[in-house]
This record gives C-alpha cells, sequence and structure tokens, in this order.
C-alpha cells in the first residue's frame, strides 16, 4: 500500500526554523525565498512527493503544520 | 490525484491538538519547549484529563507555559515547583499533578526541593528539560553545562577545576525509593518525539497509581544561548550531549508487573 500527502501550513505562525526540512524523508518541505510579516522565511511544500507521514508536523515546535493522507 | 484534493477534513492525518491555545509561543524558532509542550497536551487530550491536570511552571524560558497549555496551572517561585506539586498534590489526590522545569531551575537553585520531593516519594510527575544551559537570562554555564561547553559565563569553555563538573541528576534520583519512572527523552526526531510523548503519558499514568515520583528528563537543545541554527543544534546535542546524558529508561518499578 502507498499513500499520497499533502500539508498545510499556517505561514504567518512559522518561524523558519528548519526542524521540518531536516526531518522529511521526501525533500518535500523547504522554507520559501519569500518571508512572511514577521520576516521569518516560512516552511512550504514542494512537489509531489509528499507521503502524509506527518514527521514535519510532529517536531514543529509552533504546530503550524496540518497533515492530509490518502491510500493510492 | 492533485494536491489541492487530498485536503479534504476526511483525509486529515494531524493537526495541532485544541490544547494548545492560538497564543503564539514567545519561544526562539526551533526550540525544544515548543515541541515538549505540544507533547504534553497531545497526551492530556488523549487521557481526557483536561480538567484533572495542573501544571507547575517554572522560572526560565517555559515560566509562560500556562499560556500555551490549556489547563489549570501554579506558576512557582524558581526551583520551587516541586514543593508547590507536592502541595496541590496532597490536597487533591485525585489530580494529575506535573511540573515542567528547566536544568537551571531543577538542578541548581531548586536542587533541594526536587531531591526531597523524590526521597518523599511525592506523586507527581516532572518534566525536566536539560538543554545543558539557561536559556532565558542569556546562556550562562548551568550544572549540567558539558566540559568544555561554551556558555556567556564559560568563554573559554568549561573547565573542571574551575567550574565543577556537570550534574547528572537522574541516576541520583534512581537511588532514592520515593521515584517510580525515570527515563530519558529527547524530540529532534519524529521517532523520538514519539516515544517521548509515551514516556509523559506513563509518568501521568504513575502519578495517579500511589507509586511514587515520576521523572521524564528530556535532552534538549538551547538553540540561541547554544549559538547554532537549530537544525546545528540538535545535530550538536546528539554527537555532545547524548554521550553524557543517555536517551532511555533508568528506573520502572513497574516493568514486568
Ligand atoms: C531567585 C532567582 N534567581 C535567579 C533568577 C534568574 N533566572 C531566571 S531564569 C534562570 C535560569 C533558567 O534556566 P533553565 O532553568 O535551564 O531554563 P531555560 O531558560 O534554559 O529553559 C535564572 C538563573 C531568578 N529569576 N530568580
Ligand atoms: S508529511 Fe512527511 S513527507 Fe509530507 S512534507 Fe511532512 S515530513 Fe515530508
Ligand atoms: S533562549 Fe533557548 S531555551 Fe529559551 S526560548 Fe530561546 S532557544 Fe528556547
Amino acid at each position: 500500500m502507498a499513500f499520497k500527502g499533502a500539508i498545510d501550513i499556517d505561514k504567518e505562525k512559522c518561524k523558519g526554523c528548519a526542524v521540518c526540512v531536516a526531518n522529511c524523508p521526501t525533500a518535500s518541505i523547504q522554507l520559501s525565498k519569500m518571508v512572511n510579516n514577521k520576516g521569518y522565511h516560512y516552511a512550504e511544500m514542494v512537489g509531489e512527493g509528499c507521503i502524509g507521514c506527518s514527521s514535519c508536523a510532529i517536531v514543529c515546535p509552533d504546530s503550524v503544520i496540518s497533515v492530509y493522507r490518502i491510500k493510492i | 490525484m492533485n494536491i489541492e484534493d487530498i485536503k479534504k477534513p476526511e483525509n486529515l492525518v494531524y493537526s495541532k491538538t485544541p490544547l494548545l491555545t492560538d497564543a503564539v509561543m514567545h519561544y526562539c524558532p526551533g526550540c525544544s519547549h515548543g515541541v515538549v509542550h505540544k507533547l504534553v497536551a497531545e497526551v492530556i487530550e488523549e487521557m481526557g484529563i483536561q480538567d484533572k491536570t495542573v501544571g507547575i511552571s517554572p522560572v526560565g524560558c517555559s515560566v509562560f507555559a500556562y499560556n500555551y497549555i490549556d489547563i489549570d496551572w501554579q506558576q512557582a517561585a524558581h526551583g520551587r515547583a516541586p514543593a508547590l506539586a507536592t502541595a496541590v498534590k496532597r490536597l487533591n489526590p485525585e489530580k494529575y499533578v506535573f511540573t515542567y522545569q528547566g536544568d537551571g531551575d531543577l538542578c541548581s537553585i531548586g536542587t533541594a526541593e526536587i531531591i526531597h520531593a523524590c526521597a518523599r516519594g511525592e506523586n507527581i510527575l516532572v518534566i525536566f528539560i536539560n538543554n545543558g544551559i539557561y536559556g532565558m537570562t542569556g546562556g550562562q554555564m548551568a550544572p549540567t553545562t558539558l566540559l568544555g561547553m561554551k556558555t556567556s559565563t564559560t568563554p573559554y569553555g568549561r573547565d573542571a577545576k574551575l567550574n565543577g563538573f556537570p550534574m547528572v541528576i537522574a541516576p541520583m534520583i534512581a537511588e532514592l525509593d520515593g521515584t517510580a519512572y525515570i527515563t530519558r527523552q529527547s524530540v529532534h526526531t519524529a521517532a523520538a518525539a514519539r516515544k517521548a510523548k509515551a514516556a509523559i503519558r506513563k509518568g501521568l499514568e504513575y502519578s495517579v497509581k500511589g507509586v511514587g515520583l515520576s521523572f521524564v528528563e528530556i535532552v534538549a537543545t538551547c538553540n540561541s544561548g547554544w549559538k547554532l541554527s537549530p537544525v546545528e543544534a540538535n545535530r550538536w546535542m546528539v554527537e555532545n550531549m547524548f554521550p553524557k546524558y543517555p536517551i532511555g529508561d533508568i528506573k520502572d518499578v513497574l516493568k514486568d508487573k
């Protein structure tokens, strides 16, 4: 069974710490080139490789990531 | 299927627990405190004990923990959280009572309180965030600071001759008959955070079983005090903190019972 995932990031609450980036097994999350209203490079989802494992969300100190997952 | 089609309520598998308030945490980006707060909130939600839990916040960066986890709280004078928790628990024996303390708070000014609470076998959970430094006050040496580690008060690195040796509290209190469960965990990866969450849950469960004090140490980072990026701080912790403060269970009186 395989999974496909997607994440939502509350970009105004993200502080750009990049701990999620280091924890993603599929390199599906990175820091944006843009900054949010506080001046942080917020995390954003990239590509189609997300498997919805929730690793990024679990290690996020500010709990700004929601994860969706479907079976394919 | 495209990404936006996956983002439907029925496919949601992980989101912020409602026990965390919407307040923006004052912690530095990447600080371990935020992850541990979330784990505590998730455990309390999953156990359904929101109205039966009382937290005691310390002096240190996590003094404002009461702004973030939606339960009853008391805030203790520096190091005195185990004494306050003793009173709260003895007056309300049916409640789940825990302290949340940094290493400066617990291992320095509060050494007497933690050791005597352990010796008395108080039925509380102590969550101990060991980041090896005083975060709140600007990164001074803590009793837990590693030998050779640079801090604002040990700019050339901690020197045993001048500053003494690191305090390793968990095995010390394991010797006391009043402690029930002692473990060391971390929250730098998802796998580590899951184990830390299970440990926090076990500690809270033990706190109403009358078996004594539970102590969950989280080996943590203070990336601002350590002057590293959050990701580098996690790496430095694994390489330098883990050899001195190894991860794993130290004592569990109910194991195999
Ligand atoms: C009686 C008293 N002494 C000293 C202080 C200064 N002080 C505030 S927080 C702190 C130490 C915090 O370090 P730690 O407990 O490791 O928590 P962290 O900030 O690293 O999470 C100190 C010494 C104080 N507030 N009160
Ligand atoms: S859910 Fe897993 S795969 Fe998807 S972005 Fe987060 S860490 Fe990466
Ligand atoms: S000073 Fe250190 S312990 Fe305090 S919030 Fe910043 S990173 Fe966390």
